[in-house]
């Protein structure tokens, strides 16, 4: 194997190719920093880069080796949101409030994929505080999209998508809340997991909305993301909501066929508001499906419409408790000469947030506010009770819930960002997931207008192993995964 | 004032139109029949583990305040409160 082919392969291919020595870590790791360094500034992807920190973890790595210690992830690169603390490392979660804040400790979710070898590239950009579907709303400037640099690479773990489809990194940690991983996945190609809620420890991932918020993975294949999620996945007791369930070995239940595998499909989900080229390709996706041995039922979700509002009152709700941490006072952005102590407070979060950070919070101190707490917060979650209850009866029919990731295609960067609105409704299919606390994944099944479209599986609870059985038996029929934009080819 | 955020002056106008907005697409919430349903805190209805009330961390306190704005001796400084 050239090493001028290695960004082209998969975390799988790299152990492979790691193992039978045809290359070494460091060439390997330096192999993509020279890439990064070469064409990451078209992309905007990245906050930070760690070359130094890359490169010595990459020597320990290939050392370690030659002694015959090798983990699972043993020299593999990969790049974090810049929403998961980093020890020594800039945590700036796409925000001025956190422009120098250096994290005194690791997220778990970094702690362990470095325990298992795995090389950090760097810190990529992303929406501020995760709010937000385009990447627009970060600190740092949009993240552009590899298919077309007009486009926005979804959000908010844009710049983690962005940096996986043009092959800068073979794999991404990402968060997603409403939508923040499958949607930039679905818009750049790639494949995007968020797990069960409480599957992954939330413990040093920079909080937006406790109760929705999970750590996954965006990467270039359904193998990949099994990979990873077996390292990332299990009980924390940092976590207070971390779920203590045995892990299963997420590869080794991949290679089962789809025959007899029941996929729900939802009536709603193709109802007008989809990109009618994103539907033929969704529903030549389920033919696929069905080819395999799939068997294809109509499901309802009578209160999908309502989860997007309903998002929009949980999510700001928890948001403005999450962040009412920055004050000015023990780290984050500090107002010069105050006044007083709340001018400190009320200047130094005027300064440190930006627009949709601030619309979110002065929306969720109003949802939570004495007179309006029933109208608002205490109805969105009875709502959120009833989505839950639509899903856990859909469930008990069918074994996957498969529709499209997003409306649309990616979007011109700048057309959506001044409608709060038409934004939050690009999450229509994958908000309730984050509601009910399901798994979902994005996989790669076509193109619309040149650009990407994703197929999106929703599983039951700790049902991670059925979509991603499922997204890998449709990887081994199609090729859709594999495709590069041609420029970062 | 509840959410402490300073709104600069020339923001103001476009923070409100867009509130509103937001406001009145959440308002289809009122719809929903919701008539005995339990509200929904928790995704998986698990509660908060509880772990026993002991010392686990170690005093990091230096590392910790690197990333203070204002510290001396250990202290955060804030803009005097009581005259």
């Amino acid at each position: 194997m050239m090493a001028g082919d290695l960004h082209t392969q998969t975390l799988t291919q790299l152990a492979q190719g790691l193992e039978h020595g045809h290359f070494t870590s460091v060439e390997l790791t330096r192999a993509l920093l020279e890439r990064i360094e070469r064409r990451s500034d078209e992309l905007n992807a990245f906050v930070t880069v760690t070359a130094d920190r890359a490169l010595a973890a990459a020597e320990r790595s290939d050392a370690a080796r030659a002694k015959g210690e090798i983990e699972v992830l043993s020299g593999l690169p990969l790049v974090h949101k810049d929403i998961f603390c980093t020890r020594g490392v800039l945590t700036t979660c796409g925000s001025r409030m956190l422009e120098n804040f250096v994290s005194p400790y690791d997220a778990t979710v970094v702690e362990r994929l470095s325990a298992a070898g795995a090389v950090m590239l760097g810190k990529t950009n992303m929406d501020e505080f995760a709010m937000g579907s385009s990447n627009e709303t970060s600190f740092f400037g949009p993240v552009r999209n590899p298919w077309n640099l007009e486009c926005s690479p979804g959000g908010s773990s844009g710049g983690s998508s962005a940096s996986v489809a043009a092959r800068l990194t073979p794999a991404a940690t990402g968060t997603d809340t409403g939508g923040s991983i499958r949607q930039p996945a679905a818009l750049t190609g790639t494949t995007g997991l968020k797990p069960t809620y409480g599957r992954v420890s939330r413990y040093g991932m920079i909080a937006f909305a406790s109760s929705l918020d999970q750590a996954g993975v965006i990467t270039r294949s359904a193998e990949d993301a099994a990979l990873l999620l077996g390292v990332m996945a299990g009980f924390d007791e940092r976590d207070s909501t971390s779920i203590d369930q045995p892990v299963p070995d997420y590869v080794a239940g991949l290679g089962k066929s789809l025959k007899g595998l029941r996929v729900g499909i939802v009536r709603q989900h193709f109802d007008a508001g989809l990109d009618e080229a994103c539907r033929a390709a969704v529903r030549e996706a389920l033919a696929v499906l069905e080819s395999q041995g799939a068997t294809l039922t109509e499901v309802d979700l009578p209160n999908l419409d309502l989860s997007v509002p309903t998002y929009y009152v949980v999510a700001p709700a928890e948001c403005s408790s999450n962040l009412s941490r920055f004050d000015g006072v023990r780290f984050g952005r500090r107002a010069e000469d105050p006044e007083d102590l709340l001018d400190l407070y009320c200047r130094s979060r005027g300064e440190g947030f930006g627009a949709e950070v601030k619309r979110r919070i002065m929306t969720g101190t109003y949802v939570l506010s004495a007179g309006y707490y029933d109208a608002y917060y205490l109805k969105a979650q009875q709502v959120r009770h009833l989505i839950a209850d639509d899903f856990k009866q859909a469930f008990a029919d069918v074994d996957v819930i498969a529709g499209p990731t997003a409306p649309t295609p990616a979007f011109k960067l700048g057309d959506k960002i001044d409608d709060p609105i038409t934004m939050y409704l690009n999450d229509i299919y994958t908000i309730g997931a984050n509601l009910a606390g399901l798994p979902g994944i994005s996989v790669p099944c076509g193109f619309a207008e040149g650009l990407p479209v994703g197929l999106h599986l929703v599983g039951p609870h700790f049902g991670e192993q059925q979509i991603l059985r499922a997204s890998h038996q449709y990887q081994l029929q199609t090729d859709w995964h594999t495709r590069c934009p041609e420029s970062f080819a | 004032m509840l959410a402490r955020l300073k709104v600069a002056d020339e923001e103001i106008a476009d923070t409100v139109d867009k509130l509103s907005r937001i406001v009145d697409f959440v308002d289809q919430l009122a719809q929903a029949d919701t008539e005995n349903v339990v509200p929904m805190a928790h995704p998986l209805d698990a509660t908060q583990r509880l772990r026993k009330d002991a010392v686990t961390e170690s005093n990091e306190r230096g590392d910790i305040q690197k990333n203070a704005p204002a510290v001396s001796d250990g202290l955060y400084l804030v803009p005097k409160v009581i005259e």
